[in-house]
């Protein structure tokens, strides 16, 4: 190679070749930014839930508390009922695990029907009611609540269980509506036909072919339903706040969050409670979940 | 709604095509019942609530349909204090928060693009903040940040030199010093718009990475091959085709932080200039009983979110794109 040569090649690759390393070691930087930025939260959380009140206000910074320090005593001071000294998270976690499961089974046993219609049959209206659930998933929560906290107020309701499954399986109606339609609209029509053709009634058709298909969409429609039920926060406070034993673990956390008398490591073993069934729930499934909740995003 | 319940025995039957609508008006009914009866009915309701003078008070006694309408509770609640403070607090929140969450959506997903060892890891680390219960994270966070018992000023004072703690989520107004400059920051305001960031970038960056890799890799090949420097080859190639999910992100998170509820009043209460609407709709609600005016305030941020989308469809909506 000649001088020359070297010499004009040098510089037009040099530009690529410096940024290609300086944005090599910047990503780098990120990746570990952006990972202190998302655990630290959490580790933080579980760290609190593992030491006395006297220690970390005696130690507030300490980023790697000492060993000795480490006590499991928040777990039950959380979880035991308020008769026996506790805060009784364990009915808590009953009564978000009651609302949430219900609330999956009924908005997925109506959503799937549903679904199935909007993506495979042709019906006078059908667009119009496409419109309508998507609509209702962009509306504010906070609209719904007051009319609804009017409603219960005047029946009696406020402080009953019923009145909040029912909320949470109509507000995710919607959603579990549009995550289901994306799915059912991927399955080839020609296996319908095929089954149709082979004297297989439009029921039979949805029950052995649409329906074992879509398992997977189903599974991770159904867990964001749960998720979003056990996380959801408004609607409870609204109308659970004045009855102590149907409070759902969200709820609980937050009004226990307000007293003094409750001592802030006992309540990051209430987050820690709150948290943890879906974190799990989440790396255990998250490749169903991903998946459904991008799903029509690669359209662009 | 009304599919006539005929059995195909009578005169000839229903076409195929008949069927096929009855049945799809069958399989959609309980789901639109459902919906219109807990949501749609409600929501039409708040309307008139509206425009009566209903308190939580004496519920018992007006009951809740009354026939003397009025612009009452519109009027006062526009015309109360801190009201107009509100729409604007919501506005900075929603705008700057979106683009914040979506700037941290689009570099956390160009990061993890392409494949290294533990990306798995970083991936779902990621997805932590979104998926966690809110109530959760903002426990957690009012605790970090705490004057007292937080470790953020604990490290603040032992590492960066403060010398009394911040009162992250108190403070209305702080002044810095930016460069020799005195400047004055809305704190708290500042702290709910960064949580709000680090709570919701997961939601972008899993959109952004889907379409990213959803990307055909030939173009990206050719500018390198041309000689196109990465960030040449971001801002020409992979760029433009990230508008489209950009843009819905946009739209989509807009309406969200708009309404948003959940995380400032968790975390500040709307204390320290941090009230946006949603918040005082609640105390409207709970704090004063009054459900007229929480009902006015309600449509009015309604209608102003309705307003910001029409003129953005209207007129700002990046062309080619399809929302």
């Amino acid at each position: 190679m000649t001088d020359a040569a070297r010499i004009q090649r040098r510089p037009a690759l040099t530009r690529a070749v410096v940024e290609e390393r300086v944005l090599g070691v910047l990503r780098w930087i990120a990746i570990g930014l952006f990972l202190v930025a998302t655990i630290f939260p959490f580790l933080y959380m579980v760290m609190l839930s593992l030491r006395s009140l006297e220690r970390v206000a005696r130690d507030p910074g300490a980023l790697i508390p000492p060993l000795e320090d480490l006590t499991f005593d928040a777990y039950p001071d959380a979880l035991r009922p308020v008769a026996e000294g506790g805060q009784g998270f364990i009915l808590f976690i009953a009564n978000s695990a009651i609302v949430a499961v219900l609330a999956v089974v009924i908005s997925i046993g109506l959503a799937v029907p549903g679904a199935y219609a909007i993506s495979r049959l042709r019906f006078g209206g059908r667009r119009h009611v496409s419109v309508l659930f998507l609509s209702i998933y962009l509306f504010p929560a906070i609209l719904l609540a007051i009319p609804l906290f009017v409603f219960f107020s005047r029946l009696g309701l406020r402080g009953n269980l019923v009145g909040l499954l029912l909320v949470y399986a109509a507000t995710a109606i919607p959603i579990t509506i549009h995550m289901l339609r994306s799915y059912f609209e991927t399955i080839p029509e020609g296996l319908e036909e095929a089954a149709q053709v082979e004297g297989c009634t439009r029921l039979g058709v949805i029950r052995h072919i649409t329906l074992p298909l879509a398992t997977p969409a189903i599974m991770s429609s159904g867990l964001f339903v749960f998720m979003v039920a056990w996380n959801e926060f408004l609607f409870a406070l609204l109308f659970l706040v004045d009855s102590r034993e149907r409070w759902t673990v969200s709820l609980a956390l937050s009004q226990l969050a307000g007293s003094i008398e409750v001592p802030t490591t006992v309540l990051m073993a209430g987050a820690v409670i709150l948290t943890l069934p879906i974190v799990v729930l989440f790396f255990v499934t998250e490749r169903y979940l991903v998946g459904g909740l991008t799903a029509g995003a690669e359209k662009g | 709604m009304t599919a006539p319940l005929r059995g195909p025995a009578g005169g000839g039957g229903p076409t195929l095509r008949q069927r096929e609508s009855r049945l799809g008006w069958v399989l959609i009914s309980p789901t639109l019942v459902v919906v219109l009866v807990a949501v749609v009915g409600p929501i039409l309701w708040t309307i008139g609530i509206s425009f009566q003078r209903l308190r939580l008070r004496t519920l018992s006694e007006t009951g809740l349909f009354t026939t003397d309408f009025s612009l009452d509770s519109f009027v006062a609640v526009v015309n109360a204090r801190g009201f107009w403070d509100a729409i604007w607090v919501t506005l900075v929140y929603s705008v700057v928060g979106t683009a914040l969450a979506i700037g941290l959506g689009l570099v956390a997903a160009l990061i993890v693009r392409h494949p290294f060892r533990g990306r798995t890891f970083v991936r779902a680390s990621m997805l932590l903040p979104y998926i966690a219960p809110v109530v959760a994270v903002t426990f957690v966070w009012t605790t970090m940040l705490d004057p007292n018992l937080g470790i953020i000023n604990a490290l603040g004072r032992e590492w960066l030199g403060w010398e009394e703690p911040i009162p992250f989520l108190s403070q209305r107004s702080r002044s810095i010093e930016i460069l020799g400059f005195e400047a004055r920051i809305p704190l708290a305001l500042i702290t709910v718009i960064v949580f709000q960031a680090w709570r919701y970038f997961p939601f972008a960056f899993l959109f952004i990475l889907a379409r990213l890799q959803a990307l055909p890799g030939e173009p990206e090949e050719a500018a390198k091959v041309d000689g196109a420097t990465p960030i040449q080859r971001f801002r020409y190639v992979i760029l433009p085709q990230l508008a489209g999910v950009i843009a819905l992100l946009a739209v989509l998170r807009f309406i969200w932080t708009f309404n948003e509820f959940d995380d400032i009043y968790l975390l500040t209460g709307g204390g320290g200039g941090t009230e946006v609407v949603s918040v005082r709709i609640y105390e409207n609600l709970i704090g004063r009983g009054d459900l007229s005016s929480a009902a006015a305030l309600s449509l009015i941020l309604a209608a102003s979110l309705a307003v910001l989308l029409f003129v953005y469809f209207r007129f700002a909506q990046p062309r080619g794109v399809r929302v």
